[in-house]
């Protein structure tokens, strides 16, 4: 592959996605592109579909209908290029593993996962530990570990995979000022390599200064682009001051069978529950 | 101490063994009770490969319980991804559904056949000695053979899928992300607990070995929160619980499996307790 055509092929593409959850919609007619090298912020109200879209992103969860090319390939063939970043609530931090052990495993791969990671790998792991400055933790087990610590023990596991795209999962919440400018620095470092950033963040405050790039979301996409295109009143007020006006309107859309295909599964949830859509 | 005694202590401690390396991983990934489920679904695969066979030592016999096993936890998963059953929900069917047309073939065919309840139930680890295999001159207990070979299996399965394991258990969707099979690595961890299930049961029985599974690795957990040495200090308990076990049994003359899993429970509380009464430090 030559340079100059990785550069054109977007980071990310997500098109025409569809998603429900116990047959509920959360997400709805998703299409947007994300160009190499941007630091993006997925940005909506709560339960506005954030997490879930990166989960679809990742294939951790069955889209409805749509697809989603990273760097224009399936997942599958760029997964070494592709690193996700859990929530930092999504595990159980009392689980006996030491910090090192953790970060390790952003090395863990297929064809290395019966043998002992290498002397690069080893490298790797000490740099990311270094980076987000906790190398002097490493030997810490994670039960004993600061809200903020923990999220920078994740985010040394994401720099570990040396990848081209990462996706975070509110790598934000919950943290101290310190851990939040380690993380900021991080990023910035990782925008400076030319490398693509998403991170899913519920703050519309903090989202404009942290990020250029804004996919604002409300079940179904309400604007993606640069951030100054993006945060304009009409937008905002769409995503968040007229949330439930959106859903019901959505509910309304169903009901009319202006999307004959989703009728039939948005009935059944109504209904006693069984079939699948 | 005599060389039975022996036999019983060293088959029970092997057996403990594997168990409490598997029961660990059960344990960290929340999945106590599916032990449970596996060792009460193995019967009706024990049940219905002994009538085909009509043998008590065939490898039949662990086929199909093995099979059983896997069955379960693959109903299990069903139920739960499937159906949208809650998990604990899903448990509870698949496994007392199983566990009672074990109970109903063995019932109808006892007459028959020599596999009576109580052995699947209570398991029999007193008759170790009893059951001898030739070795030209020398003659060991095939349970304890049996027993060895199990955890050497075990041992093996540990060192070869430790950072799997290790990942899986602490967060199975990055291991996803990473584009491991996850439910392959699920599967293989379930024969291997279906496997252990089947071959400790003819030892402690179909109920007590839920509590080889989840007592010594829950107790390790409390005092330890590396995972190596939660594993290693999971698998002394167990062995201890096999010397202790047969020294209670023979000093109240009852049940040698009940008296190693009451042991098993002993060391857990006084554990619980001397945490409780420790200060922490920070």
């Amino acid at each position: 592959m030559k340079n100059k055509d990785i550069n054109k092929v977007p980071s990310l593409e997500v098109h025409n996605l569809a998603a429900s959850y116990n047959r509920m919609p959360v997400l709805w007619d998703i299409d947007f592109q994300i160009p190499q090298g941007v630091l993006t912020g997925i940005v909506g109200p709560n339960g506005s579909g954030k997490t879930t879209l990166l989960r679809n992103i990742m294939g951790l969860m069955k889209a409805d209908s749509g697809y989603v090319k990273i760097f224009g390939e399936d997942l599958n063939k760029v997964r070494e290029r592709v690193s996700y970043v859990p929530q930092r609530e999504s595990v159980d931090w009392t689980f006996p593993a030491s910090v090192r052990e953790v970060v390790e495993m952003g090395r863990y791969r297929n064809a290395n996962l019966m043998r002992r990671l290498s002397k690069t790998d080893k490298e790797k792991v000490n740099i990311a530990l270094e980076k987000v400055g906790m190398l002097e933790y490493a030997n810490r087990q994670i039960s004993q570990l600061s809200g903020g610590q923990q999220q920078r023990v994740f985010l040394a596991r994401s720099l570990a995979q040396d990848a081209d795209l990462y996706l975070m999962d509110e790598p934000f919440v919950g943290v101290d000022a310190a851990t939040e400018e380690a993380i900021l620095e991080v990023l910035s470092e990782l925008r400076n390599e030319g490398k693509t950033v998403v991170i899913v963040h519920h703050d519309l405050q903090t989202a404009y200064q942290y990020f250029n790039w804004i996919i604002l979301l409300n079940t179904r996409l309400v604007a993606a682009g640069p951030k100054e295109e993006v945060f304009l009143q009409e937008n905002l007020r769409e995503a968040y001051g007229g949330r439930l006006t959106i859903l019901s309107k959505l509910s309304n859309l169903i009901a009319k069978s202006e999307f004959p295909v989703r009728e039939k599964g948005f009935k059944e949830t109504e209904g006693s529950g069984d079939g699948q859509s | 101490m005599t060389i039975e005694a022996w036999y019983i202590i060293i088959t029970g401690a092997l057996i403990a063994a594997s168990t409490a390396i598997l029961g660990s991983f059960l344990v960290l990934r929340k999945m106590a009770m599916l032990g449970d489920a596996i060792s009460h679904a193995v019967l009706p695969g024990i049940v219905v490969a002994f009538l085909l066979s009509g043998e008590r030592d065939s490898t039949l016999l662990l086929i199909g319980a093995a099979f059983s096993g896997l069955l379960a936890s693959l109903l299990i998963e069903l139920l739960h991804r499937k159906a949208r059953l809650q998990e604990d929900a899903s448990i509870g069917v698949s496994f007392t559904w199983l566990f009672a047309m074990g109970v109903l073939l063995i019932s109808a065919y006892t007459g028959q056949v020599d596999l009576d309840q109580e052995c699947v139930l209570y398991g029999e680890i007193a008759y170790v000695p009893l059951d001898l295999m030739a070795f030209g001159n020398t003659y060991l207990p095939r349970p304890l053979l049996v027993a060895a070979l199990l955890f050497l299996i075990v041992l093996l399965y540990l060192l070869f899928s430790f950072k799997g394991l290790k990942l899986m258990s602490f967060n199975p969707d990055f291991a996803q992300s990473l584009g491991i099979r996850t439910q392959v690595w699920h599967f293989t961890f379930m024969a291997m607990v279906s496997l252990t299930t089947v071959l400790a049961f003819e030892i402690v029985g179909a109920i007590l070995i839920v509590a080889l599974l989840v007592v010594p690795a829950a107790t390790a957990f409390l005092w330890t929160r590396a995972l190596i040495p939660m594993i290693v200090l999971a698998v002394f308990i167990g062995v201890l619980s096999s010397f202790g076990g047969y020294g209670l049994a023979s000093v109240l003359k009852g049940s040698i499996a009940g008296a190693m899993v009451s042991v098993a429970g002993l060391l857990f509380f006084s554990s619980l307790l001397i945490k409780l009464l420790t200060p922490k430090k920070n």
